[in-house]
């Protein structure tokens, strides 16, 4: 007899398709997942309106429940309460440092007009004398900086709240 | 279907999509690395916007159209958007003093807006803040920068803003749509918005040490489907595959 707990299990092993080591539970874009007879019904809200990996994070939560009998899923998106990057769990902060993402600050860059950018520890070399490159990087999600230090680029998980 | 409520939503959503598309010619083309990367990610941030709006819109308008129909397969007539988000990208002065005028006023909706008693538009609301405020700053950040850097970049600066200042008007453009959607409380009534954004502009004009223009001839239409003749040719590009292979999927 399949649980809740199963799935949220299951779930586990379903990446995101831009930032592989984060599962969808890390990232937390899974908001609820529910049980009726065979009948699995999971909610996911996007972490930008424009996220091209909505799609595929959906397919691969389809084919991840098929693989474990469950066939009969519905997949709802819910936009509020709307994602924030506090959703990330603890797990989810480690695992991007270690992939040489820096992890969210608990601090929003963008509420005032020149404010000094958010330090960002550097993700390899943990130096705080990093610098923003750009408030925009590789994704919608990341912002790019650059170590003075050790030099290295790296992107950086914005925070959103 | 409520009339008002799909025409309210429609405009939103316009305003987004054509945005976002003018944005998007810049891919490849962006006068650096950096700039094409940022100016690309709220081209899609803003599509993302309107996706969620057309896919509202079409569900109030409930003629079983999808959120593609309604971006890719309407006449030029039928679009709401402001005339602002329309006009041509030009130098990197004008794209962003066009996208500064709009995402000042963009932040000030949203924020509004997720108060709304519609809850999916106060749901839209208040994701699409979230990233506004991300777009705002770097505009605003970057009419600063030009306007108070060079000879050169000051002076294409106020070109620039000489240009669209006469088309900032139509972001508060109200009729009886917005009028019906107020008493309702859905819809946000711009009026008490406008003195917020033009102490805005104002502080960023002043930073950048540009000058608002004194000539007060002003241009709207687009919330009626009167466009310039700038709309035609993104439409043509943005229609193109659909028009050419209708229904088309990858």
């Amino acid at each position: 007899m399949v649980t809740v707990t199963d799935i949220w299990h299951w779930l586990e092993d379903v990446s995101d398709p831009e930032v592989p080591v984060l599962s969808v539970v890390d990232l937390g874009v899974v908001r609820s997942v529910k049980l009726n007879g065979n009948a699995a019904e999971i909610v996911i809200t996007p972490t930008y309106s424009g996220c091209p990996a909505m799609r595929v994070i959906e397919e691969d939560i389809r084919a991840k429940l098929a693989e474990n009998g469950i066939s009969d899923l519905t997949v709802t998106t819910v936009l509020s309460p709307a994602w924030t990057t506090d959703w990330l769990s603890e797990n989810g902060r480690k695992k991007l440092k270690e992939y040489g993402i820096a992890p969210p600050e608990h601090e929003v860059d963008k509420s005032v007009l020149f404010a000094t950018p958010t330090v960002v520890p550097c993700p390899l070399c943990n130096s705080r004398n990093t610098k923003m490159v750009s408030q925009f990087g590789s994704t919608a999600c990341k912002a790019h900086y650059q170590c003075n230090d050790c030099l290295e680029p790296f992107d950086y998980f914005k925070c959103l709240r | 279907m409520n009339n008002d409520l799909y025409t309210y939503t429609l405009r939103i959503a316009d305003d987004s999509l054509i945005l976002g598309q003018r944005l998007s010619e810049l891919c490849g083309h962006g006068p650096i690395l950096e700039e094409d990367i940022a100016l690309t990610n709220i081209a899609l941030d803003l599509i993302g916007q309107a996706t969620t709006l057309f896919e509202y819109a079409a569900t109030v308008q409930n003629e079983g159209k999808t959120a593609d129909d309604l971006a890719f397969l309407r006449y030029e007539h039928d679009y709401k958007n402001v005339l602002l988000v329309e006009q041509t990208n030009g130098d990197f002065g004008q794209t962003i003093v066009r996208q500064w005028l709009f995402d000042t006023f963009r932040v000030l909706f949203y924020d509004a807006l997720q108060h709304s008693s519609d809850t999916q538009l106060a749901a839209i609301a208040e994701k699409s803040l979230k990233e506004t405020k991300y777009h705002c700053k770097h505009s605003s950040e970057w009419v600063i920068r030009l306007g108070d850097g060079t000879e050169e970049s000051h002076s294409r600066t106020q070109d620039a803003l000489d240009l669209l200042w006469r088309y900032s008007d139509e972001l508060f453009f109200m009729d009886e749509t917005d009028q019906a959607m107020i008493a309702a409380k859905v819809g946000v009534d711009l009026a008490a918005l406008r003195p917020i954004w033009m102490e805005r502009i104002q502080e960023v004009v002043q930073a950048a040490t540009l000058t608002i223009p004194t000539n007060n001839w002003k241009q709207q239409g687009g919330r009626l489907g009167k466009h310039t003749e700038h709309l035609g040719f993104l439409l043509a590009d943005l229609q193109y595959m659909q028009r050419a292979y209708p229904g088309m999927q990858w």
